[in-house]
């Protein structure tokens, strides 16, 4: 029971670190990129390639991760992204799956179809022993990261001159630039961290996620529910979301394994159309 | 008592005027009449490319479907493969299980069915914005994919085998070079196209047009729009219900692919490269899209998709807007002809 | 004299914002009634209550005596209120004709049938023709509602709801944003209403209001401040107080 929460936990913190630069994309810049998924595989296909290949110890290959695919997430913002900002949601989202495709077809083509496994260091492996609870030495390093980085996170929303910036130009763009900030690069310093912690996430998950070309296809709906299910005025919605997905996704293949995903579904729309803001938001923020 | 009259004269040639330009959008243009002549005629030029001929008609279908949901109506979804796969299934069952056994009926009756699961989905549609919209339709269409993965009925992730399908209207047996199926699927689309075309063209497609534009104003001058949206989303479901139906009829088979996000992703890059808004954009597209992946699954098969999602990403950084401005001088000159042709009609008649 | 439109301390909130404060409005048939008071006053949000758009916190709406608090835009437009926008709300793709064609359909009930096509209803064409002849719209009712120029636009904006043939007509600002050279058009077409149609005015231009109305109701923080005769709500110093911006202590 409580090695499944504890899975759950670690499952729900991991969507979280993924899903939490999509909230503030959607949020900040009003922008529905359902290619997030891309860059957690990106990252994660990294850390492949720098452990299994180039021998990078796994512990080192994690900021590598954050760090190449926040740049990829920065160029990308400057030369296309930055297009699609000033345009309707439908286009939007054309233009991210398509970029899905081609990301997926990419990856496919470069490290084939194939699941991909990332060798972990011998002092990763199997489990503690918790006061009877069987605990994942894996997922506890999972826990600890993503919850270090959730208050990192919060900290840094909360206390610091950029989070300031950040929710100056939520807020009002207007305003914010009207205020001396130059919001384009408050813009791009989001979205490369937004991505570069969807590829920590995704290097982080390769092992329990799963890794192939398909990614980005088959989190998609998971990343979304996040934001949606969280609402995108604070980043306590999307942990919570996160939290009670990961949890549910866990318990539900666990306990009642013929239902498979079709409650989550269910309840994503049950809380669509009740609170098309979100459950945790700020009732009609805008 | 002069003025009188003459104001009279006035207003009536202004009555008149307004009833041709009214007529003429309803006209048969005479690009379109060669549209369905090329369509007729491609049955005897390519007789040996029936079986994707059969695939791009209901390609076709499916997209008109979308057409009339977010060309005329502006609802967008990401979960249109929903219906489509309702269709498929509900038709796999009915021929399998020996429910109706006539392809016709049993065609119409799945796309009675699948009506009756757009309209209960449609108020889940009405509330919320554009991504509201998008992440329910998303979620109903995985939903119904679960559920046809879990049930015994479906046959999960087989799919829905063994079934045969009798003749049309007992006369006409499918055969294996999709010669019947074709010309079937090419007829039904015709019929359906033809009922699309009237709809669009009354006061209730004019008024979907309105509350595209703006439901505020729609609604104040008494157009009941959530009605409306309704309406159209249930008549949509049915399309795309029909065009998965005949799917399940000319291959004698329904999988769980009917439902998957890719086919809902298709059907919208489909419309988007045909165009929205004038009921061509999906058969165009279905067109392009099919001699696209044919050809470039020929060059480097298994990553077309990438192609796919170039051609996306380019239609977006261009501006759809901007794409579909190339074509006016064509659509200008048509509008000429017909007017031109129409004119010449009447004078001789 | 017959009240035709009335409000019951109508109430909206927004969150914590108070838009509209127990407002209680009694309008007389045929009226040339305006509603005024300063930027932020809350009179769009009034009109938006009137017509179903915004649903109040409290209070009621009668209609010749009947509650239609609840009842859905669409409906009310059915019983015969209709409005105009303060910032043109029109059908950008459509045609003058198609626009005012589809507000006549509606009315006449036919707006609904999918199997005719437009244009085959001689009543409905008739009828839309006629109005845009009333607005001097006949030459440009061909072309693109969104090509016209803003006057032009603006002229639609009304005859639109004209098309309605409503009882009572709101006029939220219909010459707002018309350049000078175009304000007379609107101007007449306004004070050529017919005389049967009750009109609700909401209006900065004082010499309009002074000149077109019959009745005054001023609005000041979403609270009814003064109503009266035009000379009296003239004469008034409060009111006086309120548009020369100072405090005004009631």
């Amino acid at each position: 029971m409580l090695t499944i929460l504890f899975d759950g936990i670690a499952y729900g913190m991991l969507l979280f670190v993924v899903a939490c630069g999509l909230a503030v994309t959607l949020g900040l810049m009003n922008l529905v990129n359902l290619a997030h998924g891309a860059f957690a595989m990106a990252g994660g296909y990294i850390t492949v390639v720098l452990v299994n290949r180039l021998g990078v110890p796994f512990l080192a290959s994690l900021p590598l991760a954050f760090l190449l695919t926040a740049a990829i997430g920065v160029v990308l913002e400057r030369t296309l992204y930055v297009h699609v900002y000033a345009k309707s949601h439908l286009e939007q989202v054309l233009f991210t799956i398509g970029l899905v495709f081609m990301s997926v077809a990419a990856v496919d083509y470069i490290m084939g179809s194939q699941q991909q496994f990332v060798r972990l260091p011998g002092y990763l492996q199997g489990q503690i022993n918790v006061m009877g609870v069987g605990i994942g030495r894996y997922r506890l390093l999972i826990i600890a990261i993503c919850g270090l980085l959730t208050i990192a996170l919060q900290f840094a929303l909360a206390g610091t001159r950029f989070g300031s910036r950040l929710r100056a130009a939520v807020d009002d763009e207007r305003v914010a630039r009207g205020l001396g900030i130059n919001v384009n690069v408050v813009f791009a310093v989001t979205f490369a961290v937004g991505s570069g912690l969807a590829g920590l996430g995704g290097a982080l998950g390769a092992e329990i996620l799963g890794l192939d070309p398909t990614f980005p296809l088959k989190f998609m709906i998971y990343f979304l529910i996040v934001v949606t299910v969280g609402g995108t005025s604070s980043i306590t919605g999307p942990f919570v979301a996160s939290l009670l997905l990961g949890i549910a996704d866990v318990a539900g293949k666990y306990y009642v394994p013929s239902l498979g995903a079709f409650v989550i579904y269910t309840v994503m729309i049950v809380v669509l159309i009740w609170r098309p803001q979100g459950l945790f938001s700020r009732a009609a923020s805008r | 008592m002069m003025a009188a009259e003459e104001s009279g004269d006035a207003s009536r040639t202004l009555v008149a005027q307004a009833n041709a330009a009214l007529a003429a959008r309803a006209r048969w243009s005479p690009l379109e009449i060669a549209f369905w002549l090329a369509a007729a005629a491609s049955i005897f030029l390519f007789p040996t490319k029936h079986l994707i001929l059969t695939e791009i008609a209901i390609l076709g279908l499916f997209a008109l479907s979308l057409d009339l949901l977010l060309g005329y109506a502006g609802i967008v979804s990401l979960g249109h493969a929903a219906f489509f796969g309702f269709g498929a299934y509900a038709a796999g069952l009915l021929a399998k299980y020996h429910v109706v056994n006539e392809p016709v009926l049993a065609l119409l009756a799945s796309g009675i069915a699948t009506m009756l699961l757009g309209f209960v989905t449609s108020f889940l549609v009405l509330r919320g914005s554009d991504l509201t919209r998008l992440m329910v339709t998303l979620g109903v269409a995985l939903v119904l994919r679960e559920i046809a993965n879990r049930l015994e009925i479906t046959g999960g992730a087989d799919g829905l085998q063994g079934i045969v399908m009798d003749p049309i209207l007992g006369r006409f047996s499918f055969d294996i070079y999709g010669h019947v199926a074709y010309v079937y699927s090419l007829i039904m689309l015709f019929a359906l196209f033809l009922v699309a075309r009237r709809i669009v063209n009354s006061p209730f497609g004019l008024s979907l047009r309105s509350l595209k534009g703006n439901p505020l104003r729609a609604a104040a001058i008494g157009i009941h729009v959530n009605g409306r949206l309704v309406a159209i989303y249930t008549i949509a479901a049915g399309y795309a219900g029909i065009a998965g139906a005949l799917l399940t009829q000319t291959t004698q088979f329904a999988s769980l692919s009917v439902l998957d996000f890719e086919r809902s992703a298709d059907v919208l890059l489909i419309l988007i490269i045909g165009g929205t808004g004038y009921l061509y954009g999906g058969l165009i597209g279905a067109v392009l899209f099919k001699l696209m992946q044919d050809w470039l699954a020929n060059l480097t098969p298994q990553y077309w998709q990438f192609w796919i999602g170039l051609i996306l990403v380019i239609i977006v950084l261009v501006g759809r807007d901007r794409i579909t401005r190339t074509t006016d001088p064509i659509r200008a000159l048509v509008q000429r002809a017909t007017d031109r042709v129409w004119s010449g009609v009447r004078g001789s008649g | 004299m017959a009240l035709v439109l009335q409000t019951v301390d109508l109430q909206k909130r927004f969150g914590g914002i108070v838009a509209t404060n127990d407002v209680s409005l009694s309008i007389e048939k045929g009226a040339r009634h305006a509603l005024i008071g300063p930027n932020g006053a809350g009179k769009t949000t009034v009109i938006n209550l009137l017509t179903g758009v915004l649903r109040p916190t409290g209070g009621r709406i009668l209609l010749e005596g009947e509650d239609i608090t609840d009842l859905e835009a669409h409906k009310r437009v059915h019983l015969g209120i209709a409005r105009t926008f303060q910032i043109n709300q029109l059908f950008p793709d459509l045609t003058p004709l198609e626009t005012i064609g589809l507000a006549v359909s509606e009315r006449l009930g036919m707006g609904g049938q999918w199997w005719r096509l437009v244009g085959s209803k001689s009543a409905v064409v008739e009828q839309a023709v006629e109005v845009l002849d009333r607005f001097h719209l006949a030459d440009v009712m061909h072309e693109r509602t969104a090509t016209l120029p803003y006057g032009k636009q603006r002229l639609v904006e009304i005859a639109l709801a004209i098309a309605c043939r409503p009882n009572v007509l709101l006029l939220d600002e219909p010459a707002a944003g018309v350049p000078e050279a175009e304000r007379h058009d609107i101007l007449a077409a306004v004070a050529a209403l017919p005389k049967d149609v009750t009109v609700l005015l909401i209006e900065h231009d004082m010499d309009l209001v002074f000149s077109f109305a019959d009745r005054i109701s001023v609005l000041v923080n979403g609270e009814l401040f003064v109503e009266g005769a035009p000379e009296d709500v003239a004469r008034d110093p409060r009111v006086k107080a309120v548009y020369l911006g100072e405090e005004a202590d009631a």
